[in-house]
């Protein structure tokens, strides 16, 4: 894969993530609420037609969904969080629908516990999602597990915000 | 080595000159009564030019491991260079238990060194050993830990372990990403060579016993694979490509196979692969995670961490058993890793982790017969613990100031030494065998 353009890629959509995991988490205090800009540009009218009603509040909620690739995990829990189940039964869905569609789910640990066991957590993970994927119809040659441990965080540090961020799972292109 | 590597290695090493001098090993914590001991700097002939100091690097030798402490250059009273100048009534005055004196001598226009070196019992007013070492002016790093690893042996009876290296991992901020090196440096990080280079994770580097080998895993085609390096070519090969988890390579101790973690048949587990049939052994066959495989001195079993109770714990088996046959070694943490067996296999050097309410890690030794523990280190987030060949010391890698350093402590826990890094996140230490 070409890691150049994927890197860029996914630097954006962990922007687009991070606003939205600072918009979830906005009700503590700590957090001011983040305020998410969404410069997309309008989908190009191709009917012709001047009465177009524009995408649809279900189309949106899931081109929501579709865009949020990072899944964030609690300490020491190889299960994705239930607020994501939607989101990741939407990914499946997509799936499903595009045969054609090949991603990556990357699992991460933070620093704490060996390295090795970090591994082996990361792979759990997205072992996890990779079989909610499949149950809710994405079929296994569309999808590669990889973990990456301990070795890619998110975020550098030794806060338990850092840990926080670290201990996800992403879904890339393959 | 091809010649990418080493101009890499010479690149490298000119950038970490200005840095060299703050990398003299701190030591943070040593023995109550030192052994005194007065290293008299070498008398260096005309002939000579550019030789490192080979006395100061004798006495840091000595003093790093603790044991030691050398007298300093001021408080000399006279500076012997052969047995003939050495007066003990001097030494005893100054309550010096040893002296070491010599001379580097030379020729107009060669590289080449005589070292010569007398070493003394000063109470018994006793000459204990004798020697003349040659080699390139170059050498004079090389030499010196030589000398060491002799007074060493003199004094404690235990081989010295100065001529030994380390394997490491490095990981470094660079434009769009981190920079991984897998490096290899004197046990005391110095003259550090790099090995491998990539944008993408490194990991668990292993010796071969032999110590011409390094096993480790690099995630180089976007996916975790281990690969085999030869260290003076620089030739490499890699060994697994499954799908999964490919990690945690660990050389046999008679060289022939490696131990290794896989999860192509679903979960982590335990595989034996033999280096020259290449034919693949399952160990062990659990759904939960089987990983961090040691082999015990013996070479017919394999200790390894699994979390099939729930959390880490360290177990055994023997090759070749059910996998059902598995003995469960620890109990008494809330999770205990990355276990091997001092050479006496009954001492198991571990990660610990003693409660759930404090994730805090740090290195232990429990003997598995009676089951007491030594903590031996008391930060908090310890791991990858290599033993020196000559088992008086474990390095680990650990976090100092927000960065990943290495620091060495003695196998009773008495003596501590660290290796600042000058750049970067330094972890996984791998200390060498002997290599004389």
């Amino acid at each position: 894969m070409g890691t150049q353009s994927n890197t860029i890629i996914k630097a954006s959509l962990l922007a687009f993530a991070l606003a939205l995991f600072a918009a979830c988490s906005s009700t503590e205090d700590a957090e001011p609420p983040a305020e998410v800009v969404d410069n997309t540009p309008a989908p190009a009218d191709t009917s012709g037609a001047d009465d177009d009603p524009g995408p649809t509040a279900e189309e949106l909620e899931r081109e929501r969904q579709l865009a949020q690739r990072v899944f964030y995990f609690d300490f020491d829990v190889a299960e994705f969080k239930a607020e994501d189940r939607e989101t990741l039964t939407t990914h499946a869905q997509n799936l499903a629908a595009n045969a054609n569609l090949r991603i990556r789910l990357e699992g991460h640990a933070d620093e704490r516990g060996t390295r090795e066991y970090n591994l082996a957590l990361g792979e759990r993970r997205a072992n996890g999602i990779l079989n909610y994927l499949i149950v809710n119809g994405a079929s296994r040659g569309q999808i590669e597990v990889v973990s990456y441990g301990e070795e890619r965080p998110e975020q550098a540090g030794q806060s338990e915000a850092a840990y926080a961020m670290n201990r996800r799972v992403e879904i890339a292109d393959q | 080595m091809n010649p990418n590597h080493l101009l890499l290695a010479v690149l490298l090493l000119a950038a970490h000159l200005p840095a060299a001098a703050e990398l003299s090993i701190q030591i943070t914590q040593g023995v109550d009564n030192p052994i005194p001991i007065a290293v008299v700097p070498f008398v260096t002939d005309g002939a000579v030019f550019g030789a490192e100091d080979v006395a100061e690097i004798v006495s840091n030798d000595l003093e790093q491991v603790g044991e030691f402490l050398a007298l300093g250059r001021e408080n000399l009273l006279s500076m012997p260079s052969e047995e003939s100048e050495v007066f003990f009534r001097d030494w005893q005055l100054l309550a010096q238990d040893y002296l070491l004196v010599g001379k580097v001598s030379g020729s107009q226009g060669s590289q080449v060194v005589r070292v010569q070196y007398e070493f003394f019992d000063v109470n018994r007013e006793l000459r204990l050993v004798g020697e003349v070492l040659t080699g390139n002016v170059s050498q004079m790093r090389d030499i010196g830990h030589e000398i060491a690893n002799v007074v060493y042996e003199q004094v404690t009876g235990t081989r010295g372990a100065f001529t030994s290296q380390i394997l490491y991992v490095v990981a470094e901020p660079a434009s769009g990403g981190t920079s991984f090196r897998l490096e290899k440096a004197d046990y005391d990080g110095q003259r550090p060579q790099v090995l491998l280079r990539s944008r993408e994770p490194i990991m668990s580097p292993n010796w071969s016993p032999d110590g011409s080998e390094v096993a480790y895993v690099s995630f180089e085609t976007d996916r975790p694979r281990i690969y085999v390096q030869d260290i003076a070519s620089g030739q490499r090969r890699q060994i697994t490509n499954y799908p999964g988890i490919n990690s945690s390579p660990v050389f046999s101790p008679d060289g022939d196979r490696l131990a290794m973690v896989l999860s192509r048949d679903g979960s982590p587990d335990i595989y034996v692969q033999d280096l020259r049939s290449n034919e693949l052994m399952r160990v062990t066959d659990h759904p939960a995670i089987d990983t961090e495989p040691s082999w015990t001195p013996d070479g017919r079993s394999i200790v390894f961490m699994s979390d099939r109770t729930g959390q880490p714990q360290i177990y055994q088996i023997e090759l070749g058993a059910s996998s059902f046959d598995v003995e469960r070694l620890t109990y008494d943490c809330f999770q205990c890793a990355k276990a091997r067996f001092l050479p006496d296999g009954v001492n198991l050097i571990h990660v610990r982790r003693e409660t759930r309410q404090s994730p805090s890690y740090q290195i232990a030794i429990i003997n598995i017969e009676t089951l007491r523990v030594i903590t031996l280190t008391d930060t908090s987030l310890d791991e990858s613990p290599s033993l020196a060949p000559n088992g008086s010391m474990i390095m680990y890698a650990t976090k100092y100031q927000g960065r990943g350093v290495l620091d060495a402590v003695s196998i009773d826990g008495l003596v501590k030494f660290r290796l600042p890094s000058a750049e970067g996140d330094v972890r996984e230490p791998a200390w060498s065998p002997f290599l004389d």
